[in-house]
């Protein structure tokens, strides 16, 4: 690996206080109402293929006291660990169960729920954030969302979400209250999927008008 | 030549303990009622004067924020007062008195009786986050409590309340069970403000300093005051109405008025009140040039 010096990396926030409140209150916002995109809205160009609004939600979360696991792609291009390190005193772990925030750059590298920490039942907290880099990423169908934060149901069109997923997320809900919590962010906003949140896919036989 | 002066950062936290605090409210918000521990800061405060709150209001606000703090519904009085003006001073924040135009709404032990919206956030302080605490004293007892979904202990104290006095005899921080999975300590918020709690629109966010421990409620999730079949749980009420504002279905303090043992009832909310009255004199005067 080759020794990058912090003179070559690009800037965190620009500024640290604000930036990461905004950043933290859309968070807030996004995994209390699952499935409403919530605005962000930073200035930062963090290494490729790191993408911003990700890079802004690592900001914002993490510090010394969180391990982050990184797909391969983010893994295989060094400035992005050395930003993250210089940016945030996180340390990057190879096994993905020791993440407190595991993070994705696109929807078909995030890891298996499974393999995440899923905490325990007297300590549910201890489970990992899975934050996935959905920008630009297709719908992958017609979903249904019901539970805490979600008046009713929710229509959702999944973009972002990894194939397959629907299964695991309805064991991840199951298994309540340990479980992943979900974070998507496309170019200026988040989305909040936490594990409280039932998935169900879409079945439009009663419209008929 | 001036002294040195102290600058604070915003918001007064330092961002290490903001992000502490930030990472619990988000699992908080993830396990509706799970309490989750995190490493409470000194603030220039004593502990059980809100320090919970303060925490967390200071990790929530931000610079397009207008915050009201309300102590038992008061606007006006000493904690109340002197954390908005903390808050102006640190986080350059705006404040308000008034619940509609507030968008962080810091609360110790009632909630606002204007409807919330899904704008607000309420933080309340907690003296006594653990619900169980005075049956099971010992926290790894509880804590395995929660985990086991066992809140036999509860209902055997509610049980003993009916058998003794014939209704459960437990006017304020009446226990609730949040998304149908955590027995919760509602704050000693009074039994008349646990039905706001049951979906609403805000976002309610639990701050206990002492005890270091963070919870949430999110918005439009099931709260549910425990009861029995038999003997549901029954919110406070009052006979009678505000003296000053006449309002009705409104939470009520009893006020001495005089040596003699003289009291009037009157509002608990003192930005309600005033509106109230604010309105019917309003109406009153439009009457009479009518």
């Amino acid at each position: 690996m080759s020794i990058v010096i912090p003179q070559n990396l690009t800037p965190g926030f620009a500024n640290p206080v604000r930036d990461a409140q905004q950043v933290f209150r859309a968070v807030l916002e996004a995994l209390a109402r699952p499935t409403t995109p919530q605005h962000v809205n930073v200035d930062m160009l963090p290494p490729a293929p790191l993408g911003v609004t990700v890079g802004a939600v690592i900001l914002a979360l993490c510090d010394e006291q969180t391990p982050i696991w990184l797909d391969p792609a983010l893994r295989g291009a060094p400035e992005v660990s050395a930003w993250i390190a210089f940016h945030t005193g996180a340390r990057i772990v190879e096994q993905v169960d020791d993440a407190a925030f595991a993070i994705a750059s696109s929807p078909s590298t995030a890891p298996r729920l499974a393999d995440l920490a899923r905490g325990t039942d007297e300590e549910p907290h201890r489970s990992a954030t899975l934050v996935i880099d959905a920008c630009c990423a297709p719908g992958i169908g017609s979903l249904k969302a019901t539970g805490p934060g979600i008046p009713g149901v929710a229509h959702w069109d999944g973009a972002g979400l990894p194939n397959e997923f629907l299964t695991q997320w309805q064991e991840n809900h199951s298994i309540f209250p340990r479980g992943i919590d979900l974070i998507l962010t496309a170019e200026t906003a988040v989305l909040g999927l936490p594990r409280t949140t039932a998935l169900n896919a879409h079945t439009d036989e009663k419209r008929n008008t | 030549m001036s002294g040195p002066r102290i600058v604070y950062n915003e918001g007064y936290l330092d961002e290490q303990t903001k992000r502490v605090v930030r990472r619990a409210l988000l699992k908080g918000v993830a396990i509706p009622g799970f309490q989750v521990p995190f490493a409470s800061r000194e603030v220039p405060m004593p502990r059980g004067w809100g320090t919970g709150g303060v925490q967390l209001t200071a990790s929530v606000i931000g610079p397009a924020d207008t915050l009201k703090v309300i102590d038992q519904g008061a606007d006006d009085t000493t904690n109340a007062v002197s954390i908005r003006a903390f808050f102006e001073k640190v986080a350059g924040a705006d404040s308000t008195t008034r619940t509609d135009h507030a968008t962080i709404i810091q609360t110790r032990h009632r909630i606002p009786e204007t409807p919330l919206t899904e704008n607000q956030i309420v933080v309340y302080q907690v003296p006594i986050p653990e619900p169980l605490r005075f049956l099971e004293p010992r926290e790894t007892e509880t804590r395995r409590l929660h985990a086991l979904e066992e809140y036999g202990l509860m209902y055997v104290k509610l049980y003993e309340d009916i058998a003794k006095y014939g209704h459960i005899a437990k006017t304020y921080d009446y226990p609730v069970l949040v998304n149908g999975r955590y027995v919760m300590a509602p704050s000693p918020i009074p039994s008349f403000d646990n039905p706001k709690m049951h979906q609403s629109p805000a976002l309610q966010l639990f701050g206990a300093g002492r005890e270091k421990r963070i919870y949430a409620i999110p918005p439009y999730t099931d709260v549910e005051s425990l009861g029995f079949e038999d003997f549901p749980f029954e919110p406070q009420s009052f006979d009678q109405s505000c003296e000053i504002c006449e309002s009705t279905e409104v939470y009520l303090d009893e006020v001495l008025i005089d040596d003699q043992g003289g009291v009037m009832f009157v509002c608990s909310d003192t930005d309600h009140c005033e509106r109230t009255l604010t309105t019917r004199d309003h109406d009153h005067i439009t009457e009479v040039n009518a």
